[in-house]
């Protein structure tokens, strides 16, 4: 089973988000960066698949050096080497034009990916990566199991779950429940050192947006508090205040 | 400019979110084909996007269909944009919604843009403003391709009704075996119940309800207004309530115009999932719970005492 697992570099899910450069570029100052929360799913779920079935897994990234660090620790969860494309991720259209070309010679029995990223929260390189590589693409996936050549998912809708076969190869974006996050141990550290990490340029220029701005939402106001013998004055307050009930 | 909305239904009617997907088509001015998948939905009820600016419905009438069949929907929703020489396709954020929208912006080469919050600006190219960091910043994007993909999300457009009716089309599409390489076995749903992410009102519980027995409390509430019921991600982790229910950074993104937190501390990464709600009201025994941050209105105490009286003072307040 060859696996390859998109990983994304992202701010930290507590990091306070700003912006500098007349608020086109994201302020990096004091921001811990991590394997987005959805990538770290795929991943760990690669890594059981592995146990499993044996094979190898490859991570991918879309970025610049700075997201090193990232990739390493991947390496050190359980990934067997890794893949840098050497370039900003401008947009989901152009990571996927990266990751479908340096899939498609790549004998890739399993594509995984994060159900989205936690910073443009897109969810649409999966999809764009299954249609240039003509392959299935499944998102959001909540469980995979793989048996011969055919996958068994479930995917989540609103409301419930869908069940799902597919015959391998195939793109799935996962989530969770699908394995628990992993986290490395010494000796995966020390290994993810020496595993290597290729680094490839970019191919095409393809993208489709361009970014024009990033905006704050507004300050949230003083919250009201309300005594907890008196919860008929909420009541009165989402009526006649809020308007909500 | 020739618009085309995807709509989808559930238990035989359009999805709200579908509608408000029409309305905003309607509020970018323009002439808006709507199309509608599966023999599950009757034409009267396509009919009815007519009031909400639609004026003509194609209904691929499939039994195929009736599931959200990735592939297919993305070749069917290709093949419509250009038939209807459609420069734009406008559709709902959902679990069907993007991955099809994905798929077909390759395959017609159109810009695609998700989360998108507000109407394009069209004064100087063709801008929208989307939500990005979940929902704790906003972009400002320009579409460069001539065709154009907008994933909305829920409130994105004011629903309003026209008073029209449409014309409701059968339309059919050649599909391949590959359109069908994905097999759905079978699927779990909930029915009746108020969806979450379509919900007007949320009722969440945390980890400070203790135990799954103690829900009785939350559906009480969750029914006396209408609610959809949620809950932080240890809860659903926990299995104290289904997986879908899960609200947050990691879970469902929840746009209400009321969320009520109950024994919910507010972590940052809860806080992600609810902060497009309009009104927020956190119900928490720790005064420096830091949900009480982002809350519009807080009551202090115990939940087991204050839900029960809650639902009390709305059913009296009715
Ligand atoms: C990468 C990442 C992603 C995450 N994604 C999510 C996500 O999507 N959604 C999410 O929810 N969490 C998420 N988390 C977890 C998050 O950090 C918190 O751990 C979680 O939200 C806490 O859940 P809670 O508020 O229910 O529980 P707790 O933090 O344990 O809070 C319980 C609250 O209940 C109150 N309480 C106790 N008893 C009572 C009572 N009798 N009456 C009233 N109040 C009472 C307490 O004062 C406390 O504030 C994520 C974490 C990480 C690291
Ligand atoms: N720059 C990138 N490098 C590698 N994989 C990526 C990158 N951006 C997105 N992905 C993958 O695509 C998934 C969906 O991303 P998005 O469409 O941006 O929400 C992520 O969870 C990753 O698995």
């Amino acid at each position: 089973m060859k696996i390859l697992v998109c990983i994304t570099h992202v701010p930290d899910t507590t990091s306070r988000i700003a912006f500098t450069d007349g608020d086109t570029k994201f302020d990096t100052n004091g921001v811990q960066f991590i394997i987005g929360p959805y990538d770290d799913y795929a991943l760990a779920r690669a890594v059981e698949l592995k146990e499993q079935l044996g094979g190898s897994i490859t991570v991918l990234n879309v970025g610049g050096a700075e997201t090193e660090p990232t990739i390493r620790k991947a390496l050190a969860i359980g990934a067997d080497d890794a893949i840098r494309v050497n370039a900003e991720p401008k947009d989901s259209f152009f990571v996927a034009e990266q990751i479908a070309n340096a899939a498609k010679d790549g004998g890739y029995d399993l594509i995984l990916m994060g159900r989205e990223s936690i910073d443009f929260n897109g969810g649409m390189v999966h999809g764009m990566v299954g249609e240039l590589l003509g392959l299935p693409s499944i998102s959001p996936v909540m469980t995979l199991d793989i048996d011969g050549d055919t996958a068994k998912m479930t995917r989540e809708i609103e409301g419930g779950k869908e069940y799902l076969e597919v015959k391998l190869p195939f793109v799935a974006g996962c989530q969770e429940p699908i394995a628990e996050w992993k986290i490395p141990n010494m000796r995966g550290i020390m290994s993810a050192r020496t595993k290597p990490l290729n680094v490839v340029e970019p191919a095409g220029n393809g993208e489709h947006t361009k970014l024009e701005k990033y905006e704050l939402p507004p300050a949230k106001g003083d919250v009201k508090m309300i005594d907890a013998d008196n919860v008929g004055e909420l009541v009165s307050l989402l009526k006649n205040e809020a308007k909500v009930i | 400019m020739s618009i085309l909305v995807f709509v989808e239904s559930a238990e035989g009617q359009v999805k709200k979110t579908s509608i408000e997907a029409v309305a905003y088509a309607a509020a970018m001015g323009g002439d808006v084909t709507a199309i509608a998948l599966g023999n599950n939905i009757d034409s009267s009820e396509l009919e009815k996007l007519g009031n909400y600016g639609a004026s003509k419905v194609l209904h691929v009438d499939d039994e195929r269909l009736n599931q959200g069949v990735i592939q297919a929907y993305s070749s069917i929703l290709a093949k419509a944009m250009e038939d209807a020489n459609a420069e734009v396709l406008v559709l709902a954020n959902s679990s069907l919604g993007n991955p099809v929208s994905a798929r077909v912006s390759v395959k017609v080469g159109a810009s695609l843009v998700s989360n998108v919050t507000d109407l394009p600006d069209t004064s100087a190219g063709f801008k929208v403003k989307r939500s990005i960091y979940t929902g704790k910043a906003f972009a400002n994007v320009e579409l460069s391709k001539d065709k154009k993909i907008l994933a909305i999300k829920k409130n994105a457009a004011e629903i309003k009704e026209t008073g029209g009716t449409a014309t409701v089309e059968k339309y059919s599409v050649d599909l391949s075996d590959s359109d069908f390489g994905a097999k759905i076995t079978n699927t779990d749903k909930a029915t009746g119940e108020v969806l979450l992410p379509e919900a007007e009102i949320v009722v969440s519980g945390g980890r400070g309800l203790k135990g799954p027995e103690n829900w009785g409390m939350i559906e009480d509430l969750a029914k006396e207004l209408g609610a959809a019921t949620g809950c932080s991600k240890p809860v659903s982790d926990m299995d104290w309530r289904p997986h879908h229910e899960h609200v947050g950074q990691t879970g469902v993104k929840v746009s209400p115009q009321l969320y009520i937190a109950v024994g919910i501390s507010g972590a940052i990464q809860h806080l992600a999932g609810v902060n497009s709600s309009k009104y927020i009201v956190v119900i928490n025994k720790d005064p420096e719970a830091p949900f009480f941050k982002a809350a519009d209105y807080g009551i202090v105490g115990d939940a087991f005492e204050i839900v029960p009286k809650l639902t009390e003072a709305l059913r009296a307040a009715k």
